[in-house]
């Protein structure tokens, strides 16, 4: 542990974050510390996911966003112990209600998965298996956890069906994937993952493979059933609008870290890190004028084989020259505090970020929402620029 | 289904009425004239020749005769051969030249040893390269990986016939580690005796073709086991054992049985190398000899008859493929 001083100076950002939540009778629910992911490869070590940390707590969503090979799907597989542990080096801890999730057996966290933790996959095509009925496999999900006949695992399984509307579960269950529609799908798979009540829910990029109004449709089930059962959602998305229909609050990983995180609304109306207002102004906007076109991130994802020095994302960072000293080259920024309260945090050397995006960023992305924002935040930051 | 069974069958027939029309043409326009089968070609008189050709029915169309040979083997056919007369039942492929017997008699008489040959050799080149792929798929990348493939590509790359005589000379006739090798009727003889003659060809087919099965059932749980269906299957907190044979092997098997239903025809067409080196008197051994005394009865007979395990396989292999894959519907 070279970086020790970097963890040290993180954790107490961290706990003055947890702090101003205010303490949970038992804790929160899902606990991740410090999860760095390894995996050797021929070609050298893939660092997939480096130093993250977050909680969760009951009837809780986060949303997880970044682009293919920022780590979220990585680390939520972590929680689920989906990982060949032969194949993977893992350190850091993921407690889940408690229990130290991370070196546990391959045994001791059957128990647990699809049990008190459950993941939905992005393709229920190819997640589901195409040789088994719709039913048997909601019925052996149950089996798994729940010593029952096999009559009553049917039952249980025709119950869920209907729960996620399929119609005439009765008659569906003993259909196979490939009879069931996409949306169909999904829903069977959201019931087959809540079958055994889990407390924690991880869905991974669960709209991706559907039409859109297919996917409101499934987020509003899964918003439902979050209700019903109180559990805690981790929603993986590189889609910023699920993440801010559903997720109290938001985790931006990039290149394995975390680089922002904090409640939705606060950190989609005054995001503080470049890679952030990247993702925001690729956003399409159904209202803007046609010609518009969307500003996408220049340069590529950065390589998990030999990460770039200092910040990961300062390669691609437009306002890099801002920092003075070469800094963004040289040292990784923490993830602290940033400049509007303790429960948004930030990786990033930008001394006045929101500054910077209130006068840079958001006149081009979205210039309607100038005004407002500076309306917005005139009463709680003393920086105000005009800018009509 | 029934439609679909229908047409496969009627499509199998067809190409059983073409190999019958291939085969039927060596008899006239093949290397060696048959009527030499009964005269000797250097003692042979032209008046001789032209009586065994007429009383062959060589002489006559060969529309007529082909005619003949299919309505022998639909309702049978009786041989007259000078003064005796051999009679030929439904399903009648001729009367051997050479043996002056029913061709289908003779060879009903040779196929329990080629069947026995296939269903031990199956057993153990099933059974033993499915699991050596399953096991190798699980811990790919590993030395025990490596020397599964390793050995099998080595075992594979020795000709069937050098092994087969090297296991038939050391493991029978220098070291008597095996007992003999020949068909005992499992139901006349005992199983003991059936089992302890064909133990050695049984192994030294298994051995040699589990090899490429361990090969390719590897591949294909390889491919199996990195399905997203089979992470849901450990998401769903089953156990390594039920991931893996039930989730992962179920679809792995399907490429596999294509090749075995193959495999398995050719096999029951007769093994000729095995039979040959183990002198087991089968249906391969006797297509071989068949050849060497120009018996072309005989020969078109094994050739009708492996074709007809071919079509069979086929059909069988779909109907398997509809029973793994609900989503093979034959129609």
């Amino acid at each position: 542990m070279t970086e020790a001083s970097n963890f040290l100076t993180e954790q107490n950002a961290r706990a003055d974050a947890e702090q101003a939540k205010g303490p949970g009778a038992d804790g929160p629910y899902l606990v991740v510390e410090d999860l760095t992911v390894r995996f050797p490869t021929a070609d050298g070590l893939v660092q997939a996911v480096t130093d993250l940390s977050y909680t969760l707590e009951q009837g809780k969503t986060l949303g997880i966003v970044g682009e293919s090979g920022s780590g979220k799907s990585v680390s939520s597989m972590a929680i689920m112990g989906l990982h060949d542990i032969k194949r993977t080096h893992m350190t850091g801890s993921i407690r889940v209600g408690g229990r130290e999730v991370v070196g546990l057996s391959n045994n001791r966290m059957q128990s647990l998965r699809g049990g008190e933790v459950a993941m939905i996959f992005q393709d229920p095509l190819s997640s589901l298996h195409p040789f088994y009925s719709i039913g048997a496999q909601i019925a052996e999900a149950y089996r798994a956890h729940n010593s029952v006949s096999k009559s009553k695992a049917k039952a249980k399984a025709v119950e869920m069906l209907d729960r996620v509307g399929i119609p005439q579960a009765r008659t569906r269950v003993d259909d196979y994937p490939h009879q069931f529609s996409g949306g169909m799908r999904q829903r069977a798979m959201i019931a087959m993952s809540l079958v055994n009540d889990p407390k924690l829910l991880i869905a991974d990029e669960p709209t991706t493979a559907l039409d859109v109004t297919v996917q409101a449709q499934i987020l509003d089930l899964l918003q439902e059933l979050q209700r019903d059962f109180n559990s805690a959602i981790i929603i993986i998305t590189h889609d910023l609008g699920v993440v801010a229909e559903m997720a109290d609050e938001v985790l931006v990983m990039y290149g394995g870290r975390a680089v922002e995180h904090g409640p939705t609304k606060e950190l989609l109306t005054h995001p503080e890190m470049p890679y952030t207002w990247g993702l925001l102004s690729s956003v399409p906007d159904v209202t803007a004028d046609t010609s518009a076109r969307l500003i996408p991130i220049p340069g590529n994802p950065p390589s998990l084989l030999n990460p770039p020095t200092g910040c990961p994302f300062h390669p691609r960072c437009p306002h890099r020259d801002k920092v003075p000293g070469d800094l963004c080259r040289t040292e990784l920024p923490l993830l602290v505090q940033g400049t509007r309260g303790p429960q948004h945090l930030k990786r990033c050397h930008l001394a006045n970020p929101d500054m910077i995006y209130e006068t840079e960023v958001l006149p081009e992305i979205a210039p309607e929402l100038v005004d407002m924002t500076v309306e917005d935040s005139a009463g709680t930051d003393s920086v105000a620029p005009e800018n009509r | 289904m029934f439609g679909y069974m229908i047409r496969r069958l009627v499509s199998g027939i067809l190409v059983l009425i073409a190999t019958s029309v291939a085969v039927f043409a060596l008899f006239f326009y093949g290397p060696s004239n048959p009527a030499f089968a009964y005269c000797p070609e250097t003692r042979c008189t032209p008046t001789r020749l032209a009586q065994i050709t007429e009383s062959l029915g060589l002489d006559r169309p060969v529309l007529e005769q082909y005619g003949d040979y299919m309505k022998g083997i639909v309702v049978g056919n009786d041989f007259e051969a000078g003064a005796i007369v051999i009679p030929c039942d439904a399903p009648c492929l001729g009367v051997s030249f050479k043996l002056r017997v029913d061709v289908a008699d003779y060879l009903m008489a040779r196929f329990p040893a080629t069947l026995s040959l296939a269903l031990g050799g199956a057993a153990i080149f099933l059974t033993l390269g499915v699991t050596l792929g399953i096991l190798a798929a699980r811990v790919r990348g590993t030395t025990a990986d490596k020397l599964i493939v390793g050995s099998s590509l080595i075992i594979n790359a020795v000709p069937y016939y050098l092994l087969a005589l090297l296991a038939y000379l050391y493991l029978i006739s220098k070291w008597g580690i095996f007992p003999e090798s020949q068909y005992a009727s499992p139901f006349t003889e005992g199983p003991i005796a059936w089992v302890s003659g064909m133990l050695l060809p049984w192994l030294v087919i298994g051995v040699t073709s589990s090899t490429q099965y361990a090969r390719f059932s590897r591949g294909s749980m390889i491919e199996s086991l990195n399905e997203d269906y089979v992470r849901t299957a450990r998401a769903k907190g089953l156990s390594d054992r039920a991931v893996t044979l039930k989730h992962a092997l179920r679809s792995a098997v399907v490429p596999v049985a294509t090749i075995f239903g193959l495999e398995f025809a050719y096999l029951l067409a007769g093994t000729v190398f095995t039979e040959r080196i183990f002198d087991i008197q089968g249906i391969g051994l006797t297509a071989l000899n068949a050849i060497g005394t120009k018996d072309l009865p005989i020969i078109a007979a094994t050739v009708l008859i492996a074709a007809a395990f071919v079509v069979g396989a086929n059909i069988v292999v779909d109907i398997i493929y509809s029973l793994l894959d609900p989503r093979v519907r034959l129609s």
